[in-house]
């Protein structure tokens, strides 16, 4: 009767040949247009200080910043390695206090009664405002950075475990107590393990906070000198009029920012990859 | 601690005896439960559970059928009455089975399966026998180690019922386990329940709003009504087991589904 074409694998229609063409074209234009962005900004930012004829003690260009970080690369690279050191060390901190709180308060009602309401006020409260006192009472300044980090690390990830220990599918729960489950056998096998996702999304955002309270609190603290961080490069360069290197430091913050955001997204790949819903692939 | 494997060397073998003969194993008296102290969700429920029943619950929303199994699971306690387990409840006695498949998604269908026995503090070696037997009954041998985002929405119930089942329980309770799936799906998972009560002559309490799904699946319906939720009537389906596709569409059924059908709406009267 009618002669319709016969299904073959391998054909595509239009609109299947369409969509696999974007596809193609997406997957070299997520790295192709930004890495085009940067070179325009770039040649611009060039252009517009030879056409001016702006000093580099004004605004230095990009290959006078370039010049710098390689110039000032052993002093510069060891600012890195200890604001690195300190986000990160926060970072560790704000996980354990961030989760055992959370744990706490899931398991006493009235725990999280008492203290819950202090965790918001010593979040809400601006770190820059609490770091000099901070570091008139806290000797150690290494202890004082990470006090100022934590502080402003450890809410997202306390507010996150907390949501996911209590989003515990309710007919689980229900199996686990026909179960008998002890309570320590429902957090342990039950709650932890549906509250991953929620901690690792906090910890995403902890990471970048720890990262800003530790340039934070190096502001403050300001004491210069060997084992000094990033921040404090920045405000010594800046007094010395050296701006290609207040330059240089903040492309290294910069790094440092994605560097942990990009580390932290690894890991929750990682943890999530086989079972759950954001790290899934979906073909239609 | 006992174990739930004392006094039996695997899942099967729980000869079905006819109705009538079976030994009482729960019985449920005048048991009622009030909400909040003004909504009575359940009223003067009497119901003696042989071994080997399939008893369906059937009756419309608000009938009290899904409180009345969390009472018999022990989930909820009731306001009046008593619930009794012949020579006393012990731990691996019930079996359940919800709505929805209820797995944990960051585990493999055998740690899923596991999770009754890795609660009572047994390694997954010492139980892998059980477990293999449990996915082999419900035919998911294959897909042991599987995470349930790969398996349909049947496959992830046949988990279910595998995790329910592995504990040899002498109860399983299933609250409308099927009620989500296609009717094909559906039709196809009656047909393996039915044949897995054959195998392993468990006893089954179900919760359906289907009087289709409770003639096929069972020996006893109790039609109950809502507002206040109460037990109506018991009809008895005596179309003999095994009962496969062939039984959907005799004059057995027809005649048995009719019964059923007029029962409920007697039910829905007396609510209304």
């Amino acid at each position: 009767m009618t002669d319709l074409p016969q299904t073959q694998a391998g054909v595509l229609d239009p609109e299947e040949a369409r969509r696999a063409r974007m596809k193609r074209v997406e997957a070299v234009a997520k790295w192709a247009l930004p890495g085009v962005v940067l070179v325009i900004l770039l040649v611009l930012w060039d252009r517009v200080i030879v056409w001016n004829d702006i000093p580099p003690y004004l605004l230095p260009g990009p290959a006078k910043v370039l010049e710098t970080l390689v110039k000032d690369w052993p002093m510069l690279f060891e600012a890195f390695l200890v604001t690195l050191q300190i986000t990160l060390l926060a970072l560790a901190v704000a996980v354990i206090g961030g989760v055992g709180l959370a744990v706490l308060f899931n398991q006493s009602r009235f725990a999280e009664m008492s203290f819950y309401p202090y965790a918001v006020i010593l979040q809400v409260t601006p770190v820059v405002a609490i770091a000099p006192l901070i570091f008139i009472y806290v000797d150690n300044r290494t202890v004082g950075l990470l006090l100022c980090a934590w502080i402003v690390a450890f809410f997202p990830i306390l507010s996150n475990t907390t949501l996911g220990l209590n989003s515990t599918d309710h007919n689980l729960r229900d199996l686990f107590r026909i179960y008998g489950a002890s309570r320590w056998q429902r957090l342990r096998y039950l709650q932890l393990p549906s509250a991953l996702p929620y901690f690792l999304g906090g910890l995403r955002i902890a990471g970048g906070l720890s990262l800003i309270g530790a340039i934070v609190a190096e502001y403050v603290a300001g004491t210069g000198g060997i084992g000094s961080g990033l921040a404090f490069r920045i405000l010594e360069a800046g007094y010395r009029l050296n701006i290609p290197r207040m330059f240089a430091a903040l492309l290294l913050i910069a790094v440092t920012g994605v560097v942990v955001f990009a580390g932290l997204s690894f890991l929750s790949h990682m943890l999530l990859r086989k079972w759950h819903e954001s790290a899934l692939k979906r073909d239609s | 601690m006992p174990t739930l494997r004392d006094n039996m060397t695997d899942l099967l073998h729980r000869p079905i005896l006819p109705l009538g003969q079976r030994a009482p194993l729960l019985e449920l008296a005048e048991v009622g439960k009030v909400f909040n102290g003004q909504v009575t969700a359940l009223r003067g429920m009497s119901l003696t559970v042989h071994e080997g029943d399939f008893i369906s619950l059937l009756g419309p929303s608000g009938c009290g059928k899904s409180t009345a199994l969390r009472l018999i699971a022990g989930l909820s306690t009731p306001t009046q009455g008593r619930i009794r387990w012949e020579g006393g409840q012990k731990a691996g006695d019930l079996g359940v089975v919800f709505q929805e498949p209820t797995l944990m998604p960051w585990a493999t269908v055998v740690q899923n399966v596991y999770l009754p026995f890795r609660l009572r503090g047994q390694s997954l070696a010492s139980v892998k026998g059980e477990i293999d037997e449990a996915l082999a009954l419900v035919g998911l041998s294959a897909f042991a180690g599987a995470y349930p985002r790969e398996l349909s929405g049947g496959m992830k119930m046949r988990v279910s019922i595998a995790r329910a089942l592995v504990t040899n329980p002498r109860l399983i309770l299933m609250d409308e386990p099927f009620a989500a799936l296609d009717e094909i799906t559906r039709h196809r998972l009656n047909t393996d329940l039915l044949a897995l009560r054959e195998k392993i002559g468990c006893t089954v309490i179900f919760v359906t709003h289907s009087v289709f799904e409770s003639v096929f699946l069972s020996d006893r319906i109790v039609v109950m009504a809502a507002r206040p939720g109460r037990v109506i009537e018991e009809v008895l389906v005596t179309a003999p087991y095994p009962r496969d596709e062939a039984f959907r569409t005799s004059a057995g059924y027809a005649a048995h589904c009719k019964v059923a059908s007029q029962a409920l709406h007697r039910a829905m009267g007396e609510a209304a």
